[in-house]
């Protein structure tokens, strides 16, 4: 078993027009700058893959990662908790030209959907947003005395994500706060795709300390020193 | 009408109430202000939705680790005894009951504890973060405000008018005026300002202020 791919074109291959793509991180946090980057000119060259459902909590900032993808004009709907930034541009100017869909999901509700998504539970009640427009057409249900909103689990094709360390069977640490979403995104996408800063051999990651288990995951790419979305926006990154 | 307390004096005050023991979410903005007027003496650990408990105050200008973040996309630091977990065990802690205090920021706040806080209405972009989740989660759900609005019309309101974040959760506002508590779907006056006359507060609030027993002095120090 070894889930390393040499390249970019064969960790994102089979990425297709229309596709739903989860993506880690948290604003810049875990976002896989180079991965995502790759695609975008995949994009330039090729036209494809268009038409994308994108999956993170946020909406880009500034015209790079996932704002370079809007900018790009591959993005056709997000799915995010929080489309603001302290440069929302590309994905406000692409909302209010009426360019891109958005489903507004509370951040914990996206959280527990994408992790039902992962574990095979097609729905589940969270107090969340109970009697907000949020759960407008939603059923509602009563436990205990209490009202809670039916929501449903949510599953990508392929899931983007930034580890710290992997290694080839797919274990893999994260950073810091960047973890955030990318153990679940990895759990509910039918192809998960790693930048990994660093490859190790196998027994070299403590398995106390495996925080994603290589079975969630299917390829690797080793990106050394890999950008970081936020530290790229400060130093004025285009 | 008396001079109102500063955003900075309304989060003193609210930092006076922060229990011994007690683990805390300062939402984004004005809220986060709160951990810098902790009373000396009191542990409290705070919760941020993206995934840390028990980080601490932000690093000095240069020493940012920006994969160290709060939920405000703001650099900050680790106290010992941090850990790092992922968004559903986070929102686990929320929904879960596990914090003891949230507090937010409001447009509009209802006497039956309602709070509007995440849309202006039809026209900009809805952002909505992790707020339906913590209005739910937390044990307390205190409010950060100015008394009114920067027009001058209540924000303690009968009913909310704006898009709600969510139903009857709010427990305390700590306004620029006041700290009421919401019992009963009712707005009780706690504290005041001493050279403001009930009257007067009661005219820039859009429900009636009940009053259970004496009313406390709202005296913060100038911070």
């Amino acid at each position: 078993m070894n889930k390393i791919c040499p390249n970019f074109d064969e960790a994102l291959a089979g990425i297709e027009d229309g596709m739903a793509v989860m993506i880690g991180g948290f604003g810049g946090a875990g976002a896989p700058i180079e991965l995502i980057h790759a695609l975008v000119e995949r994009y330039k060259k090729t036209g494809s893959p268009g038409r994308l459902t994108v999956i993170n909590n946020n909406a880009g900032n500034g015209a790079i990662g996932i704002a370079a993808m809007i900018y790009a004009g591959m993005v056709a709907k997000m799915v995010c908790s929080f489309p603001r930034s302290s440069d929302p541009k590309a994905f406000t100017d692409a909302y209010l030209a009426g360019e891109i869909e958005l489903e507004l999901v509370p951040q914990g509700t996206l959280a527990e959907r994408i992790r039902a998504g992962g574990a095979g539970i097609p729905a589940f009640y969270t107090p969340s947003s109970y009697g907000t427009q949020v759960a407008d057409g939603k059923p509602i249900a009563e436990f205990d005395g209490k009202h809670y909103v039916q929501e449903r689990w949510l599953k990508a094709d392929v899931a983007l994500i930034k580890a710290e360390v992997a290694d080839r069977k797919g274990n893999l640490t994260y950073r810091k706060a960047a973890r955030n979403f990318s153990p679940l995104m990895a759990t509910a996408a039918k192809t998960t795709i790693v930048q990994a800063g660093r490859i190790v051999e196998p027994g070299e990651i403590d398995p106390e300390q495996v925080i994603t288990p290589g079975i969630f995951v299917n390829r690797i790419v080793e990106i050394p020193d890999p950008k970081q979305e936020e530290a790229l926006l400060r130093e004025g990154a285009k | 009408m008396t001079s109102k307390l500063t955003n900075a004096q309304i989060a003193w005050r609210a930092a006076q109430d922060l229990p011994d023991g007690a683990y805390v979410n300062l939402g984004i903005g004005f809220p986060e202000m709160i951990a810098k007027f902790k009373p000396d003496g009191r542990e409290v650990i705070y919760h941020t939705e993206n995934g840390i408990l028990d980080f601490g105050e932000a690093p000095p200008a240069g020493e940012e680790d920006w994969d160290l973040i709060n939920a405000g996309k703001k650099a900050v630091t680790l106290n010992d005894g941090a850990s790092f977990f992922h968004h559903a065990d986070s929102f686990a802690m929320v929904r879960g009951g596990h914090l003891d205090i949230a507090v937010l920021g409001a447009y509009e706040i209802a006497e039956n504890g309602d709070i509007a806080n995440w849309s202006t209405g039809p026209g900009s972009v809805p952002a909505v973060g992790g707020a339906m989740d913590l209005v739910h989660g937390a044990k307390q759900i205190w409010v950060v405000t100015d008394h009114v609005t920067k027009k001058g019309e209540p924000k303690l309101l009968k009913e909310c008018r704006l898009p709600l974040t969510g139903v009857g959760c709010v427990t305390t506002v700590y306004t620029s005026l006041a700290v009421i508590d919401i019992v009963n779907q009712r707005f009780v006056l706690r504290e005041k300002l001493p050279a403001m006359s009930l009257a007067e507060l009661q005219a820039v609030t859009g429900a009636e202020l009940v009053v259970e027993g004496t009313i406390g002095d709202l005296i913060v120090p100038e911070v």
